[in-house]
């Protein structure tokens, strides 16, 4: 199904995190290819955002990591911060549940999409303005000079986690991560964002994670699907396969807890 | 602390981008793209600027009436034993300090006078109020102000070293040590440190502002520091700033304590939200990260927690300044207040509350430059 189209952009091999001595991750492994939704499914608690902020090296304090998250070529996981820091932002992003939260309160618009652009890419403040007003047009923000003047709490839930997005993407990462980027959100807003993500990782080429306990929303626009119980990944495979015919009792049993089954669209 | 979202813009979808662009059209000949309504944070400046004004003609009617309610008879309190015993002396007296007339003309008088810079004469010095708290203003000023400059520098940064640090040996020995300044009684720490460095140590000069026989620099500001240093002479600030280090610490000493403490709960507080994760996830720097992520939004509460703090402040002032024998005005309020010096009372009561009101309008006016929900709504 996807053979011939193997160009791994991150990969993670047997991912161990333990937080204050218990183990919140037992050996994932998970492949993001360039221009693929990689779904990650399971209930709370089975380690899918820990798996997210590990590779952004963003687990809380206190975490004992082992294992390896390579990104071009180097293991995520034995990087120092600083160097970290070149790689978050900008080559790799993440969009966070809950835009009420996830952006700051006090900041503009503006700022909070120019901030990252402008330390990473070393832009000066004129260009970093136009390719945020650039980037909320993409993410279809109306009105998007006026909007990069205002404030977080002046735009709905939606508009907000557009603008989320817009952030990750200011620095043209390659790899994205969703944490549930739409748990948040209106069930009517919430095909927007999707469709938005959907575009911008085949328009862009982004391999994206996007996480998620809704199957409804995976059965939407993964186009890999893995399914984690207990920190591991008991089912990886394509959607088609992995939705229609899971071989993981657990799998089916999260499957068969959706009120009406999945239909299935073509990709 | 916690701060719910505003509700959310509706008009955000598009209605709300309507006006600005309404407003381009309507003011297109003049090419203004802002209007003409000022700006959020100048309408929200003015609002509060009004509201003080109102309440500083509401505390001269305050100090007017609690001064008057004070048992007690300035007659008694300044004529002498044998020219009480004499009415006629005694109603001249009262006479001559409009104290015959009925209290609602004697607040319009003062009013009146307040109007033209008249707090009244002083009964005891028998100077005008205005010229003794001239003199007392700024010596207050220079003590309250270098209180409050370092309690601010050293509980915010000691705050936010504890809550880096937070559960380290760090951040335990500061905790402690803020106890500790929270606890200790003002006058009894301004007595110690007065004994302890000035007599036994010798460390700090004596008492006052300045080195007895040094000229007191020519007066700019009123504060020896800085009219020293406007002036040039060097000799003059390094005393000044000597005779004020111990007993500004000794004042700033609670403040610190109370700031560490406030500070260090809230950067905690901020450290555990979203959107300082959502920053480090985009790779910004550590000192960008706490400085626009963590600190500017732990200093709402720090900032009322200041002000708050500033005020009580002014009330240590008196003991303070009895110890270090300070000429300010808590000393000047503490000699007006046991003789009975109505006016002299009043004009403290009248700064006093006129202070408040400033640290008041600061916080508020702070609130809105820090946050810009609150110029909103």
């Amino acid at each position: 199904m996807t053979a011939g189209r193997k160009t791994a952009a991150l990969t993670i091999e047997g991912l161990r995190v333990a937080i204050g001595g218990h183990d919140v991750l037992r050996g994932v492994d998970l492949t993001l290819e360039a221009g693929r939704v990689h779904g990650l499914a399971g209930e709370s608690g089975s380690g899918k955002t820990m798996t997210g902020l590990a590779v952004l090296g963003l687990l809380p304090h206190g975490s004992r990591t082992s294992g390896r998250i390579e990104f071009a070529g180097r293991n995520l996981l034995e990087t120092p911060v600083r160097e970290l820091d070149e790689v978050r932002g900008a080559k790799i992003a993440m969009v966070f549940q809950d835009p009420a939260t996830s952006l700051h309160p006090m900041l503009t618009v503006e700022r909070q999409l120019t901030e990252h652009m402008r330390h990473h890419l070393g832009v000066g403040r004129k260009e970093a303005r136009e390719r945020a007003a650039g980037l909320l047009a993409k993410v279809r923000i109306p009105g998007p000079e006026e909007a990069l003047k205002r404030y977080p709490h002046q735009f709905s839930g939606g508009m907000r986690q557009r603008i989320a997005v817009a952030v990750a993407l200011a620095c043209e990462p390659e790899v994205l991560i969703a944490d549930e980027p739409t748990t948040a959100l209106d069930v009517t807003v919430q095909a927007g964002i999707l469709r938005l993500l959907r575009g911008l990782c085949d328009d862009l080429g982004l391999a994206v994670l996007l996480v998620t306990h809704d199957l409804g929303v995976m059965s939407a626009v993964a186009d890999e699907v893995s399914v984690m119980k207990d920190g591991l990944v008991v089912e990886t495979g394509p959607r088609g396969r992995v939705l229609r015919e899971p071989r993981h009792p657990y799998t089916r049993s999260l499957l068969d807890a959706l009120p009406v089954p999945p239909e299935e669209k073509s990709p | 602390m916690s701060r719910t979202s505003v509700p959310s813009n509706a008009g955000a979808d598009g209605g709300g981008t309507a006006p600005p662009s309404r407003g381009r059209t309507a003011s297109a000949g003049r090419g203004a793209g802002r209007g003409r309504r000022p700006r959020p944070l100048v309408r929200f400046l003015i609002r509060r600027i009004v509201t003080a004004l109102l309440l500083a003609v509401g505390i001269t009617l305050v100090t007017f009436v609690l001064t008057n309610l004070v048992p007690g008879d300035p007659v008694a309190a300044n004529l002498g034993q044998r020219a009480l015993g004499d009415p006629a002396i005694v109603a001249q007296w009262r006479a001559d300090h409009g104290l015959d007339r009925p209290l609602p003309q004697q607040y319009l008088m003062h009013l009146e006078g307040l109007l033209h810079g008249d707090l009244g004469t002083s009964q005891q010095s028998h100077r005008p109020v205005l010229d003794d708290l001239a003199g007392a203003v700024p010596a207050t000023l220079e003590l309250a102000g270098a209180a409050i400059l370092v309690s601010l520098v050293l509980g915010v940064g000691f705050g936010v070293v504890a809550a880096l640090r937070r559960d380290r040996l760090s951040d335990h020995v500061l905790r402690v040590l803020s106890l500790v300044g929270i606890s200790v009684p003002t006058f009894w720490l301004a007595l110690v440190a007065f004994y302890v460095f000035f007599f036994r140590l010798q460390i700090t000069p004596g008492s006052g502002r300045i080195d007895p026989g040094m000229t007191p620099p020519p007066q700019v500001t009123g504060l020896y520091t800085v009219d020293a240093l406007l002036s040039g002479q060097w000799d003059v600030f390094s005393s000044a700033v000597g005779h004020l280090a111990a007993p500004a610490l000794v004042l700033a000493l609670y403040t610190i304590g109370l700031l560490t403490r406030f500070t260090r709960s809230a950067v905690l507080e901020v450290l555990g939200q979203d959107y300082v994760r959502a920053a480090r996830a985009k790779g910004l720097p550590g000192r960008v990260v706490l400085f626009r992520y963590v600190l500017r939004p732990a200093l709402v509460p720090i900032v009322t927690v200041a002000g708050l703090a500033f005020g009580s402040l002014l009330s240590g002032t008196v003991l303070v300044e009895a110890v270090f024998a300070w000429p300010g005005v808590g000393q000047y309020a503490y000699r007006s207040a046991t003789t009975l010096d109505l006016p002299a009372v009043m004009g403290v009561g009248l700064v006093v509350g006129v202070v408040y009101l400033v640290i008041n309008l600061v916080v508020d006016v702070l609130y809105g430059v820090i946050d810009p929900r609150v110029r909103v709504s």
